[in-house]
C-alpha cells in the first residue's frame, strides 16, 4: 500500500523539481557522467535537466573500487585511455580536492610474475606522461607496511582515491547553482518524437507511477550500461555488453597507498583505501541484461577476491570483511570478447543524428569515473555545436563546491583548538560547505551513524539539500550505515530523523526493512566470524526487539 | 572450479585486529561511568573501536577528548566480545594526544621519587601538604585540586622497617612468596604490609621482598610518561621472573598493582610477561585459594564484631577476584557483610587530583558515597588505595584493606597450629 500523503508529497517535490516543461537540454542518468554533463551544460548557460531513474551514484558509479586512476593501469594496452586518465586524475586534484585522496600506489611484482613485464610497465607509463617511479622494495615495505613482503620489484605511481559518492554530489551541487533542474526517482518511458527529432522524454515517477512529458531541444542518454535500453526506447541500437565485476570491502584501512600487482590486468589486483575500509577488486564476469539490478556476488568470486587480495597484502585474511558488492561496466561491444577487458575504456560519444539519423539525441558512454569530466566535456561540445552555443568549457579551471579556497576555512581552523573526531569527519565530506551544516543545540551535535560519525545536523543539512528521500540516498550523501556495524545502529535512527520530515511512519518502516535488507545483501557472502556476528545481532535487534519483518511493501523499496 | 570455502583463507575465522571484534552493542558506553556525567566524552565505543579506524586512517582524527578516559576498564569488563576498549583508549591517547606530560602529570606519576624524597622528611612534607596555603599554591600553580589531600608520608619506609625487623624470620618458613608492595605500602602506609606478613606467616607462608622493586607504572600510563614505565616494567619483570624461578607467588595488596603488572605491561607497553603473569596474585586471591583447596586453615579471634560494606575497585572489577576478597571477609564470624553495588569511585589514580577532573570525580563516584553513607557500616573495605583516599575524603568513613581485616581478626596462635607453624 503506497500512502495517501506520499503520493502528495512526491506529486509535490516532482513538481518543484521539474518547474519548466521546456529546456535546451535532458539529460538522462544520475551517475557521473550524467551529473558532470549537467554541470558543464548548467555552466555553459544552457537550460538544462537532469532526469534519473532511482537515486545519483546507483549504477556503476557507486560500485566501482573508487580509485584515482594515474592510468599506469592501461599504459600498455590502451596508452590513449591511459594519457586521459592521468590528465583528468591532475584535473580532480585541483577541482574536487574533498573527494580526492592523494595516496599515491605502488604497482609490485611478486615472485610468480616477471620483471620484465615492470620494465615494459615503466617504459609505457612514461610515454603516456605517468610519473613512475621504480623503487627499492625495502623503501616500499617502509611507506606502505601492509604491502606484501615478498615483492621482488615496485614501481610508484600517481594513484589515489576518489569518493564516487561526494563527487556526484558535488557535480550536481554545481549543476543546480548554474540554473538546472535536478529530477530523481523517475524513469524513461519513451520519446517525444517530430519526424526524426527527438524532442522530448516521457517519464514516469518510481513512486506514484504517475507519466508526463518534459520537453528538450538536446536529451543526452548517460545512462551508463541502462543506456542500452533507453537508446532502444529512442529506436536506435547502441551494443553494449554488461561485465560484472565484484569487490570485497574490508572493515578498516588496511594500507594507506594503492596496491596493485605489475601484470597484465587480472582478477582483484588493485586493493584501494577509501575513506574508512580499504577495497580489494576486481572480477570481470559477463552477465545477461536481466541481472544487472540486482547482482550477488557468488561464492566463487568471494573466494577469488580474497585468494589474489591476500597477495597484495597478506593481512587481508586476518581482517573483518564488511561486505561485498558487484557493479556493471556499461562498456560498448566493439568486438566478441569474452572477458570484457580487452575492450577500450576509451570514451564513445555517438552523434545520433550523423550515425543513425536521427536528430536531438546523443549518447556518452564508455569510459571510466575517472574521465567522468571528459565525457561531460565531449557530450556537452557535441550539444553545444547543435544548439549553436558557443561557450567554451570551464570544468577543468572552476573548483566543484565543497573543493573552493576558502579563506574562511583556515580563519576557523585556528579559532577552534580542538575539533572533534565528527566534525573532521564532516569536513572531510562536505569540503568547505561543512560550513553549511550547523548544529543549533545539542540534540543536533548528537551522531546518528556512530561508525562513520554522521551527526543529526548533518544528516538534516542531506535531507533538505541534497535529493534524500530514503536512507540510502542519506547513506549515499553521508557515508550513514556504510560502517563497521552495516546500519545496525544508524538505520533506525535515520529513518526516525526521516519520518520527522514526511511524518508517514508506514513509509518508513518500509524504508528501514528495505535499508536493512540492502544491507544483509552485501553482507551474506562474507557472513562468518565477526560479519556474521554483526548480523546476527542486527537481526535480534531489528526483528527481535522491534518486530520488523520482511513483509514491506516493496513498492517503497530504496534503491 | 574446485569446491570453494572463501572461510578457509580467512583461517582464522576471525579478524586480528581486536578493535573488529566490537560489534557495536554500546554497553560499554552504558557502564562508563564517565560517559554518564561529562557530555564532551565519546564514550568508549566511539573513542575506542570506532575512532580505531579513523586513526587508521589518519592520526589527525584522534580526538583530544579521549584525556577524559579514567582507565577504570569496566567498558572491557561489560565488552561481550572481550574487545579491549580501555586498552585501545590508552594506546591511543600514548601514540597520538598533542604536547608531553605536564611538571604536574611528571610529579604525580613519579611515585617513587616523590615517595623517597618525602619518606626522608616525612613529618614537614605531611605538615606542609596540609596546609591550607600550600594547597592553595598547588591549586593555582599546578592546576592539583585543592580539595584533595595527600596520604600521608610514612617516617619510616616498608622496606626498611621489613630488613630490619621481619626479613630475619622468614628463613624458618618452609614455603615461601614474594610481596610487590607498590608504593603507596612503601612510602605512606607500611602497617598494609605489615599486616599480610602476620597474615601469611600466621598461615605458614615466609615473605620475601623482590630484589629489586619499581612503581608498577599505572600513573605514568596514565599521564603518558611511557618510556618512564617501561623503564620500571622491565625492572619489575625481571625481579618478578626471579621470584617466580625460585617457585614463588608474587603477591601485592592493591588491586591496582596487580592489575597493571598482568594486563597493562603486555596489552599497553606492548612487554612480554606471559611466563609471570599467572604468578602475579592480589593476596587475598592466593590466601582464599589456599583456604579453599584445604591448603592451610584459619580461625578467627570470637570478639570481632564489624558492619563492613564491601566497595569493589574498577580494576578489582577487571582481575575477577571480587570473589576472592568477599569470601574472605565472610569467613569472619563477627562480620556483617555489605556487598555495595558496583560503582566506580570517581578517583582513578592521578585523575581525581588534577583540578580540572575534581568535579567530574566526585559527580562520577556521588551514588556510592551515598550508598556507603546510607549502609550504617562501621568502615569499608577496599582492595585499592586511590579509591581509599576517594571514600575517606568523600564520606569521612574508614576504608580498609581486605588483609588488614584480616590481619585485626585472625587468632594468630590458633592458625599458627591449626598449620603445624612453630610458635
Amino acid at each position: 500500500m503506497v500512502c495517501y500523503c506520499f503520493i502528495k508529497e512526491s506529486n509535490q517535490i516532482a513538481m518543484k523539481n521539474i518547474p519548466h516543461k521546456e529546456y535546451d537540454v535532458i539529460i538522462i542518468g544520475g551517475g557521473a557522467t550524467g551529473a558532470g554533463t549537467a554541470r558543464d551544460c548548467a555552466m555553459r548557460g544552457l537550460k538544462t535537466i537532469l532526469i534519473e531513474r532511482l537515486d545519483f551514484t546507483a549504477g556503476a558509479t557507486g560500485r566501482n573500487h573508487g580509485l584515482l586512476h594515474s592510468g599506469a593501469r592501461y599504459a600498455h594496452a590502451d596508452p590513449e585511455s591511459a594519457a586521459e586518465c592521468i590528465e583528468e586524475n591532475m584535473i580532480l586534484r585541483k577541482i574536487a580536492r574533498h573527494c580526492v585522496e592523494e595516496t599515491d600506489g605502488l604497482f609490485i611484482t611478486l615472485p610468480e610474475d616477471t620483471l620484465d613485464y615492470q620494465n615494459a610497465f615503466v617504459e609505457d607509463c612514461r610515454k603516456c606522461g605517468i610519473r613512475a617511479e621504480v623503487l627499492d622494495p625495502k623503501e616500499a615495505i617502509r611507506m606502505e607496511p601492509a604491502v606484501n613482503p615478498d615483492l621482488i620489484g615496485v614501481v610508484k605511481v600517481p594513484d589515489g582515491s576518489v569518493d564516487p559518492f561526494r563527487l556526484t554530489t558535488a557535480n550536481i551541487l554545481a549543476a543546480r547553482l548554474n540554473g538546472a533542474d535536478i529530477v530523481t526517482y523517475h524513469e524513461i518511458i519513451g520519446f517525444e518524437r517530430e519526424g526524426d527529432r527527438i524532442v522530448g522524454v516521457r517519464i514516469k515517477s518510481k513512486h506514484t507511477g504517475e507519466e508526463s512529458a518534459v520537453y528538450g531541444k538536446v536529451t543526452i542518454n548517460a545512462a551508463g550500461i541502462w543506456g542500452h535500453h533507453v537508446a532502444q526506447l529512442a529506436g536506435v541500437k547502441v551494443s553494449m555488453y554488461p561485465a560484472k565485476g565484484a569487490l570485497l570491502i574490508f572493515g578498516h584501512r588496511i594500507n594507506n597507498m594503492v596496491i596493485n600487482r605489475c601484470r597484465k590486468p587480472a582478477d582483484a589486483d588493485i586493493l584501494v583505501p577509501g575513506d574508512t575500509i580499504c577495497v580489494v577488486g576486481t572480477t570481470s564476469t559477463r552477465i545477461p541484461f536481466s541481472e544487472i539490478d540486482k547482482m550477488d556476488v557468488t561464492p566463487s568470486e568471494v573466494d577469488l577476491l580474497l585468494r589474489e587480495g591476500i597477495k597484495l597484502s597478506p593481512a587481508l585474511a586476518y581482517s573483518r570483511v564488511l561486505r561485498a558488492y558487484a557493479g556493471v561496466r556499461p562498456l560498448v561491444a566493439s568486438d566478441h570478447d569474452p572477458s570484457g577487458r580487452s575492450i577500450s575504456r576509451g570514451i564513445v560519444c555517438l552523434d545520433h543524428a550523423s550515425r543513425d539519423g536521427l536528430e536531438g539525441f546523443i549518447t556518452i558512454t564508455g569510459g571510466k569515473l575517472m574521465t567522468y569530466r571528459r565525457m561531460a566535456e565531449v557530450a556537452t561540445d557535441l550539444a553545444c555545436k547543435k544548439l549553436g552555443v558557443g561557450k567554451p568549457c570551464e570544468t577543468a579551471e572552476i573548483p566543484l563546491p565543497g573543493s573552493e579556497p576558502n579563506a574562511k576555512d583556515e580563519e576557523r581552523k585556528a579559532h577552534i583548538i580542538e575539533l572533534s573526531t565528527e566534525m573532521k569527519a564532516t569536513e572531510g565530506r562536505h569540503g568547505s560547505w561543512s560550513g553549511k551544516i550547523r548544529a543549533s543545540d545539542e540534540s543536533e551535535e548528537a551522531l546518528i551513524c556512530e561508525c562513520e560519525q554522521v551527526s543529526v545536523a548533518e544528516a538534516e543539512y542531506a535531507i533538505n539539500k541534497l535529493h534524500v528521500d530514503n536512507l540510502i540516498n542519506l547513506r549515499r550523501r553521508t557515508r550513514l550505515g556504510m560502517g563497521t556495524c552495516q546500519g545496525e545502529l544508524c538505520a533506525c535512527r535515520g529513518a526516525g530523523l526521516l519520518e520527522r520530515h514526511d511524518k508517514c511512519t508506514q513509509r518508513r518502516l518500509d524504508d528501514l526493512a528495505s535499508f536493512i535488507n540492502e544491507r544483509w545483501h552485501g553482507m551474506y557472502p562474507v557472513c562468518w566470524g565477526e560479519t556474521l556476528c554483526e548480523v546476527q545481532f542486527t537481526s535480534w535487534l531489528y526483528q527481535g526487539v522491534m518486530g520488523l519483518d520482511g513483509n514491506y511493501d516493496k513498492k517503497n523499496e530504496a534503491l | 572450479m574446485n569446491p570453494v570455502n572463501a572461510m578457509n583463507l580467512q583461517q582464522q575465522n576471525i579478524s586480528h585486529n581486536n578493535f573488529e571484534s566490537c560489534i557495536k552493542c554500546t554497553i560499554c558506553t552504558v557502564y562508563c561511568p564517565v560517559t554518564a556525567v561529562n557530555p564532551d566524552y565519546p564514550g568508549p565505543k566511539q573513542a575506542g573501536p570506532d575512532g580505531e579506524r579513523y586513526r587508521l586512517k589518519r592520526p589527525y582524527f584522534y580526538d583530544e577528548a579521549l584525556k577524559y578516559c579514567l582507565n577504570c576498564k569496566r567498558c572491557e569488563v561489560a565488552c561481550p566480545n572481550n574487545v579491549k576498549i580501555g586498552d585501545i583508549i590508552q594506546s591511543a591517547r600514548i601514540k597520538y594526544a598533542k604536547g608531553k606530560p605536564s611538571l604536574r602529570d611528571s610529579l604525580l606519576s613519579n611515585t617513587d621519587f616523590m615517595g623517597k624524597m618525602a619518606t626522608t622528611m616525612a613529618p614537614v612534607v605531611n605538615f606542609s601538604l596540609g596546609m591550607k596555603p600550600v594547597k592553595l599554591i598547588m591549586d593555582k600553580v599546578l592546576k592539583i585540586d585543592r580539595h584533595r589531600t595527600f596520604p600521608h608520608y610514612a617516617s619510616q619506609r616498608f622496606e626498611t622497617w621489613f630488613r630490619k625487623e621481619a626479613a630475619g624470620e622468614q628463613g624458618n618458613f618452609k614455603k615461601h612468596v614474594s610481596y610487590f608492595h607498590g608504593c603507596y605500602v612503601n612510602y605512606n602506609f607500611p602497617e598494609l604490609g605489615k599486616d599480610l606478613v602476620k597474615v601469611l606467616n600466621a598461615l605458614g607462608y615466609g615473605v620475601r621482598l623482590l630484589d629489586e622493586e619499581r612503581c608498577c607504572g599505572v600513573a605514568k600510563i596514565a599521564n603518558r610518561c611511557v618510556n618512564e614505565a617501561t623503564r620500571d616494567a622491565e625492572i619489575n619483570i625481571r625481579a618478578i621472573r626471579k621470584a617466580v624461578e625460585r617457585g614463588e607467588d608474587v603477591l601485592a595488596t592493591s588491586s591496582t598493582c596487580c592489575f597493571t603488572i598482568r594486563d597493562e605491561y603486555p596489552h599497553v607497553l606492548n612487554l612480554d610477561n606471559k611466563d609471570i603473569r599467572s604468578h602475579v596474585l592480589l593476596a587475598t586471591r592466593f590466601i582464599f585459594s589456599l583456604l579453599d583447596e584445604g591448603k592451610a586453615k584459619i580461625a578467627f579471634r570470637k570478639d570481632y564484631k564489624k558492619r563492613i560494606a564491601y566497595h569493589v575497585p574498577c580494576h578489582m572489577e577487571k582481575l575477577g577476584w571480587t570473589i576472592c576478597s568477599a569470601s574472605l571477609m565472610k569467613m569472619i564470624p563477627g562480620v556483617e557483610f555489605i556487598n555495595l553495588i558496583s560503582h566506580c569511585c570517581g578517583i582513578a589514580g592521578t585523575y581525581g587530583f588534577k583540578k580540572e577532573y575534581y568535579d567530574y570525580s566526585q559527580e562520577i563516584g556521588a551514588p556510592l558515597f551515598e550508598d556507603i553513607l546510607k549502609s550504617g557500616c562501621d568502615f569499608v573495605a577496599c582492595d585499592c588505595e586511590t579509591c581509599k583516599w576517594q571514600i575517606e575524603m568523600s564520606t569521612g568513613i574508614d576504608v580498609l584493606n581486605p588483609i588488614s581485616i584480616l590481619a585485626e581478626a585472625i587468632d594468630v596462635e590458633e592458625t599458627r597450629r591449626l598449620n603445624g607453624v612453630a610458635q
